[in-house]
């Protein structure tokens, strides 16, 4: 059950090992490497991603949350996710210039759904005071 | 998807660095660099094919529409 953890840092020396190699030869593959020793963990442990998901959706329901603020979360959480992994793989190719930008773009996203909310919140606010 | 593919990306590369040296050697640098050339894109399709399903994944799994 918990073997995942060794796996998990079994594979990335191996990974670091193999990178480091070819980075000396071949600085193009070595990122290649990398993004697929990140792949490869990620898929890894998505089953267990998916069931905690699955049971703080359920959490939720039983709480009777609103669906739309739950998944609210869930999408922010995916773009930080994949805008990390994007910075991640260009600061490691050496381009921090594209990687501030990915990084940059991924807030503005996550500005832009969670702007709806703090109005939500504004509004109720403004409702409450007389 | 499994542990195979960082070992065959390695291998991939580890053998155009080797015919890169010999190519260079014997003074055919063009082919050298198609070689290398050929070797970046092959394996760029099989990353580009990794990552498209992880953000698959990730679409379904955060619900990102």
């Amino acid at each position: 059950m918990n073997i995942e953890a060794l796996q998990i840092v079994g594979l990335g020396i191996i990974a670091a090992v193999a990178a480091i190699v070819l980075k000396q030869q071949k600085p193009e593959l070595g990122m290649y490497i990398s993004i697929a020793a990140g792949i490869v963990i990620f898929m890894m442990i998505i089953g267990r991603l998916v069931s905690t998901v699955d049971i703080l959706t359920d959490i939720a329901g039983r709480a009777n949350l609103d669906s739309m603020h739950l998944s609210v979360v869930l999408k922010v959480i995916g773009i930080a996710y994949i805008t990390e992994f994007g910075s991640q793989v260009c600061k490691d190719a050496g381009e921090n210039a594209i990687a501030s930008k990915i990084e940059l773009g991924g807030k503005i996203i996550i500005l832009s759904l969670t702007v709806p909310i703090l109005a939500a919140l504004i509004e109720m606010i403004l409702k409450i005071l007389p | 998807m499994s542990v195979d593919i960082i070992f065959k990306i390695a291998a991939i590369g580890i053998l155009i660095s080797v015919l890169n040296h010999v190519l260079n050697r014997a003074g055919r640098e063009e082919i050298s660099m198609m070689v290398t050339l050929a070797g970046i894109v092959v394996v760029l399709l099989m990353v580009i094919d990794m990552i498209s399903n992880l953000f698959n994944n990730i679409k379904s799994i955060f619900q990102l529409y």
